[in-house]
């Protein structure tokens, strides 16, 4: 899957494209990890407007990033999120960390 | 008659976006709306995954036996491994529930296929490994229509 990192100001809006599952979820948590580091960002907000699939694997993902983070002066942000993944991202409650953000 | 598939496919990661696109496929014949497609293909996802990460534990070599049939207005899918199988799955089911806790997994499989499909049950098979099987009922479309148009 491909990740595009767009940093401005104190913000790191991080774009997913493609699908996100158990086959793809190690090599993006490397990626994001070293991004995520690298930037010193203290808002990271993952754009999920091209994600076109995600499973359970992603939470997986995401609240490890929130662990391995929580420590540090970054905050986590959701945004645009397709009806499908929007509905495990709530079942989950990842949006009590990681709340939505709207983006123009 | 109505119609049906069986699929084997080693069991590796990178057959996880194959295995829900052949039965998102399939499930094509019912008409289904794009958010029952994403609600199927998550539900198989989470099963195959299952069995790659827990059925056949460190790459251990396998197959996913993947069957699906029509069921009047539903769709039937039947997920199975003749891996390790599950020692209680009683507590697999519960959400948040994982073995794996080194490895940033969520726990949220079970309760995914469970809220996105309108039946789950899972079983482990007689010689070993684990069956899952799942019904959802997808609208009939054009038969919804047709009565909105009669009432109105």
């Amino acid at each position: 899957m491909e990740i595009l990192y767009d940093r401005s100001e104190n913000t790191m809006r991080i774009t997913l494209f493609g699908e996100l599952d158990e086959s793809s979820a190690e090599s993006v948590r490397n990626s994001l990890d070293r991004n995520i580091v690298l930037s010193d960002a203290a808002r990271v907000i993952f754009d999920f407007s091209r994600l076109s699939f995600m499973d359970s694997s992603g939470i997986g993902v995401l609240v490890g990033r929130y662990k391995k983070f929580s420590g540090r002066p970054v905050s986590f942000f959701i945004s645009s999120p397709n009806p499908t993944v929007d509905k495990i991202l709530k079942l989950s409650g990842i949006y009590t960390i990681m709340p939505v953000v709207e983006t123009a | 008659m109505e119609n049906s598939i069986k699929v084997i496919l080693p069991a590796i990661s990178r057959n996880e976006a194959l295995a829900r696109s052949i039965v998102a496929f399939f499930a094509v014949e019912l008409d289904p709306t794009i958010d029952e497609l994403g609600d199927i293909k998550t539900a198989v996802s989470e099963a195959v995954t299952n069995c790659i990460v827990h059925g056949y534990p460190d790459g251990r070599p396998g197959d996913i036996e993947i069957y699906a049939d029509i069921r009047g207005d539903a769709i039937h899918i039947e997920i199975s491994d003749s891996g390790v199988g599950i020692a209680d799955i009683e507590a697999a089911r519960r959400p948040f529930f994982t073995t794996a806790q080194g490895e940033e997994r969520s726990g949220m499989g079970f309760t995914i296929m469970e809220t996105f499909m309108d039946l789950l049950a899972v079983e482990n098979r007689e010689g070993g490994g684990l069956k899952v099987t799942m019904e959802k009922s997808l609208r009939r479309k054009i038969g919804v229509q047709s009565a909105d148009a009669s009432a109105g």
